[in-house]
């Protein structure tokens, strides 16, 4: 089945200059495996599309089931001069919660906030 | 020693930060050291760019005094040492202010420290050659720089411990630095011990952003609740001599300490996991291991460390020109079109004005204007939509025709255009930031010393 990331994983975002961190971390270790798969750093690039400018880097931190994207020229060329309402975007990493993700119907259970 | 616990909690995660659940843990944190970080990357560039027309301003927090009487009482009954980098542009001066607040609360004899030697303003283009973000020499920056300040680490601060100061106010410090001094003060441990150092930065880097691990920047109803979000207390780190921690809260507050809330924080506005780059120490956070070991109270092992560089990082504050901004409204049935064509009308006005921008943007507020061209162009119609706009200008006068034709739009727009009165500035001057790189043996931290 597929489901929206937000059923699997919560993500928080940084920034630093002109590039913002996004993290998506895994509610259950069993869903840390397909964000692995399914969340490239080309998708996650793809995804935020004419936001993020630059390179996306993809780092994984297995241990705490987290992926950490680094998303060079998202922040409208640095937080200081960016022309965006939400200069530092804290905001920019709910957008990756509604990335599509395939899910096996084994784990249907183990969703989070489907009511 | 082997069983010491060093109590270490958070008073301010930025300047604006809420002074409440500093004066809690003040109060009921039972803490070893109280720790506020109120800047942010062009917090002393503003700071500069402020002294130069106001001559009353003192360079210091402008909220140094609520914050710190807030504390003192707490502090001075339990013992609390304070660590703080409210000192922003002018160490001494907030120094002599906390004096002040001693002598008011009949603290006799406290001796506070001033860390000075950040501020690198006047040999900042011969100390370093290459913007980090863009490959330019430095030296391009020269005629719009403002203010140029090194990252200092730990060890100043840890002097001033050594010298038996009681509060050490410092300027530009990193941010986990100021958490980690009181654990290399405490512990023994040595400036280039870097596995130590590496946990106890680690920690320090969990602390620094205050109640984003207590459940702040956090709730998300369904998915991810706390309870009593309004409630929220900084975060209080119980460190051990190996570098652990389990971190809590006062208890009775709001919000969570979880798994989920320490995973969060542990990479924010980290880029590479494995080599997180601070003037103490290269953090490792890649090794990390979180346990909850009893309610709002997470154990942290594992982190660590590698040598730090031979280099600090600077940050380059400098002119670049202005922004001006406005927003207007529109709701009911047909708001888009009617914020549509708005932005055409605007397009147009600013063409007859003669508007030279850098960049603009004119975005709607409940479709676009938060996370820009990515947004869905299919979504459903809004309700209300309000209409922003956003250039960058090299003049003061150019950045006020923004507002000016907003203005215009109030009689001269659309069918039922919701504008409010100009209340307040629509215009900014902006000290856009950038970063290099200065060779750690050229920065020259100084220590003054004030007793109460």
């Amino acid at each position: 089945m597929k489901v929206k990331l937000q059923h699997i994983a919560h993500s928080r975002s940084g920034d630093k200059g002109n590039t913002s961190n996004i993290m998506v971390i895994a509610y259950e270790p069993e869903f840390y495996p397909l964000l692995k798969v399914q969340l490239t750093a080309e998708r996650f690039k793809a995804f935020y599309a004419g936001t993020v400018k630059g390179d996306v880097l993809r780092y994984e931190v297995d241990g705490i089931g987290a992926l950490n994207f680094v998303a060079h020229g998202a922040l409208g060329g640095g937080v200081s001069r960016s022309l965006c309402l939400d200069n530092y975007g804290k905001a920019l990493s709910a957008a990756v919660l509604g990335f599509e993700i395939e899910v096996p119907d084994s784990l249907k259970g183990k969703l989070r906030g489907m009511q | 020693m082997k069983d010491k616990i060093v109590r270490i909690g958070s008073g301010a995660a930025w300047w604006g930060d809420r002074v409440e659940p500093a004066i809690l843990n003040a109060d009921k944190g039972d803490l070893d050291y109280l720790c506020f970080e109120t800047m942010a990357e062009a917090t002393i560039s503003a700071a500069q760019v402020r002294a130069r027309r106001d001559p009353s301003f003192p360079g210091y927090d402008t909220y140094l005094d609520a914050r710190i009487s807030g504390v003192l009482p707490g502090c001075l009954k339990r013992g609390t040492k304070i660590i703080t980098n409210q000192g922003w542009i002018n160490p001494d001066a907030a120094a002599q202010r906390v004096v002040h607040w001693l002598r008011e609360n009949g603290a006799k004899g406290v001796k506070v420290a001033a860390v000075n030697g950040s501020l690198i303003t006047d040999r900042v283009l011969d100390l370093t050659s290459t913007i980090l973000e863009n490959g330019e020499p430095t030296s391009t920056l020269k005629p719009t720089l403002v203010s140029a300040e090194a990252y200092l680490g730990a060890e100043p601060i840890v002097e001033a411990l050594k010298a038996g100061a009681q509060i050490v106010v410092t300027g530009r410090v990193a941010d986990p630095s100021l958490f980690l001094a009181p654990m290399m003060y405490e512990f023994g441990w040595d400036p280039l011990d870097h596995i130590h150092l590496g946990a106890g930065n680690g920690i320090g880097h969990l602390l620094e952003c205050g109640a984003q691990v207590t459940g702040g920047y956090f709730s998300d109803p369904g998915f991810k609740d706390v309870p009593e979000p309004w409630n929220l207390a900084f975060p209080i780190a119980e460190v051990s001599p190996d570098g652990s921690c389990v971190l809590s809260k006062v208890a009775g507050t709001g919000g969570a300490i979880n798994l989920m809330t320490v995973k969060e924080q542990c990479l924010y506005e980290v880029h590479d996991p494995a080599n997180y780059l601070t003037p103490d120490v290269v953090v490792d956070f890649t090794g990390i291991r979180l346990e909850q070991v009893g309610p709002d109270r997470v154990r942290v092992t594992g982190l660590t460390g590698k040598p730090r560089t031979p280099t600090l990082k600077v940050s380059i504050g400098c002119t670049e020109g202005y922004i001006g901004e406005d927003m207007f409204f529109y709701a009911g049935p047909g708001a888009l079109r009617r914020a549509k064509l708005a932005k055409k009308i605007l397009e147009e006005r600013f063409k007859i004005v003669k508007l030279q921008a850098e960049d603009l943007r004119i975005d709607f507020l409940g479709v676009n204007a938060i996370h820009g061209e990515m947004s869905p162009t299919d979504g459903p119609e809004p309700y209300e939509v309000a209409v922003r706009v956003a250039a960058r200008t090299k003049t003061k006068e150019e950045a006020i025709k923004v507002g000016r034709e907003v203005d215009g739009m109030a009689v001269s727009g659309v069918a039922h255009t919701g504008k409010r009165v100009p209340h307040q500035d629509r215009f900014r001057e902006i000290i856009g930031v950038w970063s290099s790189l200065v060779a750690r043996e050229k920065v020259h931290p100084s220590i003054n010393y004030f007793v109460s």
